[in-house]
Parts: structure tokens; C-alpha cells; sequence
């Protein structure tokens, strides 16, 4: 496909798919649906703090002795 | 002077803001969020021209950022950073949603600038465009139809300028095999 025909078809598309307007009116105020969404989904640990809980709940069960020194370092 | 004095305290206020809400203040997020929702919601509308759709995506736009409050650099900048989850976000409505091949009924009654382009070519563009994979049609909307700059389109879709060049020659060559299944010769 050479230019010549890429422009054609720019063309056509544009003329095809209206360029929205940049600055739209929001319809409401999208607070009340964002507070609701955030009492539907409290905030979830992040992977890599449930992978090194796992990792410390191994040491303690396989290295009981480590119990004094991790609660020496929390 | 007053004006400039002004403008600083806005700045150290926004920037108390971004800061605060990098700790996971709600009332920081909020202010962000009421600064910020219109421009989320347009950007997001240029993607997916739906306005219901548009709507709830600013809202799972902005439960991403709140969920990555941590990982947020304050000294990159909001708007940027919420934009490219935005434009993620938008991208996962398009490869979830069904495809309607009925199109809206206000497609352009405006000045055509070529008359050769007719009605009918613009309707099956407008169903070819629609059926385009996600990734081609985010870059081709914003490049092609927003005319937004390339280096704008490369940082909102996280890759590289060369590689939004290569979308939208893609999305444009599959175009043009829709059309002409469609009997169209552009």
C-alpha cells in the first residue's frame, strides 16, 4: 500500500468516524459511582505482599526456631 | 503579583495533593478525581465513542489509579499516567464488548469534503473500522480520526512511536481488505 493510498483512506475514514469533541460535558458528577465502587472492592493486597506473608508463614513452619529473631526484627 | 502568588499556592496545593494521595488519602484522591473526571471521560470517549460506556470507564479508570496509589511518581505527573490507564482500560472494554454492526443513526451530516466518498462508503468504513482489532483501532482513532500527535498516541498505549506508525498502517491495510470484501475500492 503506497502513501497516495494510505491518504485516500485516511480520507475515508475520517470522513466515515466524526472526530469526537475534546472537551465533552460530563452528564453528572461520577464521585457518588466512584465511592460506591469503592465500598463494593476495599482495596486488595498487592500480590507481592501475599507472596512474602506465605514466604514468612513457610520460615515459621519449617524453621520454628526463626520465631524469636522475626519477632526481634518486626 | 497577587496572581502570581496566586498560581504558587494552587501549585504547592495540587502538588500536597499528588503527594497525599500517593499515601492513599481518599480526600486527596478526591480532589484528583473531581480535577481530573472531565478530561478522563473525554479522552476515554475519543476511544470508545460510546457515552454510557465512556462513563463507566472513567469510574474503573480512576479504581485502577486508586488501586496503584503506591506505585504513582508524583514528579512524572497525574495526567499522563491517568491517561494510559484510561487508555488500558478502554482497550479491555473493546475486546470484551460485543460488537454492534448496527451503527448510530447520527453518523456525519456534516460538510463532505469529497463528494466521490459516498454515503454508502462511509457506512461500510464505519462497520469495517468497527470490526478492527482493539489495539489497531485505539491507534487508528486517536492518530487518524483524533489527528492527535504520534508521540501523544505512543505514550498513552505505553509503546514506542514507530511502533503506533505500524498500527495504524496495519489497521489502515486491514480497512482497506474490508472494504474491498464489501465490494469497496478505495
Amino acid at each position: 500500500m503506497n502513501e497516495q493510498e494510505q491518504d485516500r483512506l485516511k480520507q475515508i475514514l475520517q470522513e466515515a468516524v466524526p472526530p469526537m469533541d475534546g472537551n465533552p460535558e460530563l452528564g453528572r458528577d461520577l464521585w457518588p459511582a466512584m465511592l460506591r465502587r469503592l465500598d463494593e472492592n476495599p482495596a486488595a493486597l498487592p500480590w507481592f505482599d501475599w507472596a512474602l506473608l506465605a514466604g514468612l508463614a513457610g520460615v515459621v513452619a519449617f524453621f520454628p526456631a526463626s520465631i524469636p529473631l522475626l519477632l526481634y526484627c518486626i | 503579583m497577587e496572581g502570581i502568588a496566586e498560581a504558587d499556592t494552587v501549585e504547592r496545593e495540587g502538588q500536597k495533593d499528588l503527594l497525599a494521595f500517593r499515601h492513599g488519602d481518599l480526600a486527596a484522591f478526591e480532589a484528583l478525581f473531581r480535577l481530573h473526571q472531565r478530561a478522563v471521560y473525554g479522552w476515554v470517549l475519543r476511544i470508545v465513542r460510546n457515552p454510557p460506556a465512556a462513563e463507566d470507564l472513567t469510574v474503573e479508570t480512576f479504581w485502577r489509579i486508586y488501586q496503584a496509589h503506591a506505585r504513582f511518581d508524583p514528579a512524572r505527573g497525574f495526567e499522563g499516567w491517568a491517561r494510559r490507564i484510561a487508555t488500558h482500560a478502554a482497550l479491555d472494554w473493546l475486546r470484551t464488548r460485543r460488537i454492534e454492526y448496527e451503527l448510530p443513526a447520527e453518523i456525519p451530516d456534516r460538510v463532505i469534503a469529497d463528494p466521490a466518498i459516498t454515503a454508502e462508503i462511509r457506512r461500510k468504513t464505519a462497520l469495517a473500522f468497527e470490526r478492527l482489532p482493539p489495539k489497531l483501532r485505539i491507534a487508528a482513532v486517536l492518530a487518524v480520526v483524533e489527528e492527535l500527535p504520534q508521540k501523544d498516541v505512543a505514550e498513552a498505549l505505553g509503546i514506542s512511536v514507530s511502533a503506533v506508525k505500524l498500527r495504524v498502517f496495519r489497521a489502515l491495510r486491514l480497512l482497506r481488505k474490508d472494504l474491498e470484501r464489501q465490494g469497496i475500492r478505495p
